[in-house]
């Protein structure tokens, strides 16, 4: 048994490849958690199961890295933020221009386009907006009068480009157009070469010039989305939320849960085992028989019954299951302690008079901690792999996005049957690669602890 | 050896009325509420279907009280009066299950229209072992094997294989491998049902060739994740045996390796590989929750994921019970058959 000093481990590890690659894939996942918790503010993933936040995104979006190796490039879903700001006063009427470029470059027309505003100003104002396209024309979208208001006012709305009057408007200019835009949509038209219905490629400028007599006109937000159907790294999901936030988030709470779990059941089970082999006799047999109903109750049923009836919080999960987690490394403790027991140096330490506590803290426990982190290492995943089951259920704590839970909104809704596989995939591969960082760690550990099994 | 069976069955008895105890307590209080709701709803539905009853009093009270009298009566009848937790309720309930009587499920009912919780889950439990016993078998019987063949051959390129295939399945929750080959193999290439429950009834002569066909995809998936580990598990005790000094001896001797492997090694790995082979038969069962509920498979699984959604309490706790049973009974089994093998255990 064990007479390995730590420097010995830290050498024979640092020989074995799998530890390394493990070691190594740990790092990345913990840094991608550092980068998670300092670059996404925490406000945007409490925002999870906020519509709200994500009525900018679109639905359902493919992965913006998948027209790499697309021959007919998906249309991307483009927030645009920053437009060029021109102001200009003529007498009593003040106008404020917003500008906004786009590149079009795909083989599809866009899905729609909404543009977000909200503006600050006095008594009548009116709205005008026009694109110009790259074949120099102009089209007249629309012109609108925004609320009466006597006193200074904030006006927001959201000008969707399925709205009647932005159609009526094109239908006006269809003269424009060699064949009919009757039954076409806004965007069909808008985007569209003017020979045939083509999207036309080139820089788009779209201009929202918002007018007002006799009082100043300030703007406090203003944002053009050409709606796409490819979005972000990670695409998004049927309730329009960023797959990339939620990935990377989960990252953090999925290293929380596997090490709070496997560590805490490990010292949980090293204490209780090694106690009890100390011990001996009645003390022993009671909690060995303990241990034993722990053992034989089935974890998944009563997991589950626990999380629907008492509280399915992730701190209270992770206690849960640690309840299950300590069982079998109790009972290997107990035998190692069996075996240390018998040895000159515990005698001498029980003759000098020396407390058991201090027997077991000072003498036995030293003697299993190399066994103790390699049983660490490798109840990690299993930790993982139940709670993101326990989330695939829909029984996990539904304000994190952790990766069982992602999965589990793809299943409900129907991701498997729709093709949607950048919301299965990756997902399930992170929840496996951070199993995998472990076990490599875990084997590489057990070999060292139990040179048996390196032949 | 005697005395060793009878702790055990004890211990396990022990077992069983413990977790029946937590689970009719986890789940007691909201059933008494569910109960009550049903006795009010029961006796106002009585009253309307019976008009005769309401005419015959003359006051809006005396009606009300009239009713209050009926629901407590009725409550009386079913024990309702005392709480949950009184010591002669839960004993009658724990009696009951003992005897397998659960009750009547709130919500659910079996293909043939039964509410009786009995019923349902002795419907669904075949279905169940019928799945994950077949894949448990298939499993081992290759991973022996694999197991055994790349023991033999230790850091040869089938050893390699085998146990980075072993680590690398079994980072991998089965239930993620069902939805991406449900994915690819019903949807992307249609040559399984999507849906693991067979679309005729089980009346029919072709529904056996039906649910056979309709188990395809679940079975692969649970094979294909579970050998690996399988096959590293034999891998290890035989690689542990082999540097036995009896395998050493019958080496010398000039014993075919493959001879010496096959019959000698196997057999001195069999306490553990049987021992597993109990195990991970029950395990299968509880695991079965997720993988059912994935693949829609009709069976336990499936039964209690339904039942926690609708929170049907007598399902619940009958399939609690049921799944309880089979673990400890094969943990049982696998004890015995550990000390069977392995003598030195029975002193421990």
């Amino acid at each position: 048994m064990s007479s390995i000093t730590p420097q010995e481990i830290k050498q024979e590890f640092l020989k074995s490849k799998i530890g390394i690659v493990g070691i190594t894939i740990l790092g990345i996942l913990i840094a991608t958690s550092i980068i998670a918790i300092i670059a996404i503010p925490v406000e945007t993933f409490q925002e999870w199961n906020n519509p709200g936040n994500w009525i900018s995104y679109p639905k359902v979006a493919i992965p913006i890295w998948v027209n790499i190796f697309m021959t007919e490039k998906i249309p991307e879903h483009k927030i645009l933020e920053n437009p060029n700001i021109q102001t200009n006063s003529e007498g009593e009427i003040m106008l404020l221009s917003h500008k906004f470029g786009v590149n079009f470059d795909y083989e599809f027309f866009p899905n729609d386009f909404i543009y977000v505003f909200s503006s600050e100003y006095s008594e009548s104002a009116l709205l005008q907006m026009s694109v110009i396209r790259p074949d120099g024309i102009e089209l007249e979208l629309l012109s609108t009068s925004l609320p009466y208001s006597n006193t200074k006012t904030i006006h927001s709305e959201r000008i969707f480009s399925t709205d009647e009057a932005v159609k009526k408007n094109l239908l006006l200019q269809s003269e424009m157009f060699d064949f009919d835009l009757e039954r076409l949509s806004v965007e069909d038209i808008v985007f569209s070469d003017t020979k045939t219905n083509e999207p036309l490629k080139g820089d788009y400028v779209f201009s929202i010039d918002t007018y007002s007599v006799n009082s100043e006109i300030k703007s406090h937000e203003s944002k053009l989305i050409i709606g796409g159907k490819a979005f972000g790294m990670m695409g998004t999901d049927e309730l329009r939320r960023d797959l990339a936030i939620g990935l990377l988030w989960g990252t953090p709470l999925a290293l929380f849960i596997g090490l709070v779990v496997s560590i805490a059941s490990v010292i949980a089970g090293l204490l209780y085992g090694v106690y009890a082999g100390y011990k001996g006799k009645k003390t022993d047999e009671v909690m060995m028989r303990f241990n034993d109903v722990i053992y034989a109750l089935p974890a998944l049923p009563f997991l589950i019954i626990l999380s629907v009836t008492i509280s399915n919080s992730i701190f209270v999960l992770v206690g849960f299951l640690m309840i299950f987690g300590w069982v079998g490394i109790a009972k290997v403790a107990r035998s190692m302690s069996l075996q240390i027991k018998t040895r000159g140096y515990v005698d001498a330490a029980n003759m000098m008079g020396q407390k058991n506590s201090k027997i077991v803290l000072k003498h036995i426990l030293p003697q299993l901690l190399p066994y103790a982190f390699a049983s660490i290492a490798i109840s990690v995943p299993a930790a993982i792999t139940t709670e993101a089951g326990l989330s695939f259920l829909g029984l996990g704590d539904p304000s994190f996005p952790t990766w069982g839970h992602i999965l589990h909104d793809a299943n409900t809704f129907g991701a498997a049957a729709r093709g949607l596989w950048w919301w299965i995939m990756p997902p399930g591969v992170m929840i496996a690669i951070a199993g995998l960082a472990f076990v490599f760690i875990g084997n590489a550990l057990d070999a060292i602890v139990n040179p048996k099994l390196k032949r | 050896m005697k005395r060793y069976v009878a702790t055990r069955a004890a211990t396990m008895f022990g077992v069983l009325m413990i977790t029946l105890l937590i689970t009719i307590s986890l789940v007691g209080s909201n059933m008494d509420t569910i109960l009550k709701q049903g006795i009010v709803f029961q006796v106002r539905s009585e009253i309307t279907e019976n008009p005769a009853i309401a005419e015959s009093f003359s006051s809006v009270e005396e009606f009300e009280g009239f009713i209050q009298s009926q629901i407590e009566q009725r409550t009386k009848i079913l024990g309702l009066d005392e709480p949950w937790y009184s010591p002669q309720r839960i004993g009658l309930t724990m009696y009951k299950i003992l005897l397998l009587d659960f009750g009547h499920a709130t919500f659910l009912t079996s293909d043939a229209g039964s509410s009786d919780v009995k019923d349902i889950i002795f419907e669904k439990l075949p279905r169940t072992i019928l799945l994950f016993t077949t894949a448990t078998i298939i499993i081992s019987v290759i991973g022996i094997f694999l197991g055994a063949l790349s023991a033999s051959k230790v850091g040869s390129v089938i050893d390699r294989i085998t146990s980075s295939f072993a680590i690398i399945s079994s980072s991998f929750p089965v239930w993620w491998i069902g939805m991406l080959m449900i994915f690819l193999f019903a949807f992307t290439y249609q040559i399984f049902p999507a849906r693991a429950t067979p679309d005729i009834p089980s009346s029919d002569p072709g529904y056996i060739g039906s649910l056979l066909y309709h188990m395809a995809l679940p079975l692969i998936t649970i094979v294909m994740i579970g050998f690996g580990s399988w096959a590293y598990l034999v891998r290890n005790f035989m690689v542990g045996i082999m540097q036995e000094d009896f395998i050493m001896a019958k080496r010398t001797i000039g014993i075919k390796q493959k001879k010496i492997i096959y019959t000698h090694a196997l057999k001195n790995a069999a306490p553990p590989i049987v021992t597993i082979l109990a195990l991970s038969l029950s395990g299968s069962l509880g695991g079965a929750i997720i993988t059912e509920a994935v693949f829609d498979w009709p069976g336990m699984g499936r039964l209690y994921f339904e039942a926690i959604t609708v929170m049907d309490l007598p399902v619940i706790i009958g399939a609690t019970y049921i799944l309880t049973v089979f673990f400890l009974v094969s943990i049982f089994i696998a004890d015995l058959l550990y000390g069977y093998f392995d003598p030195r255990m029975r002193t421990g």
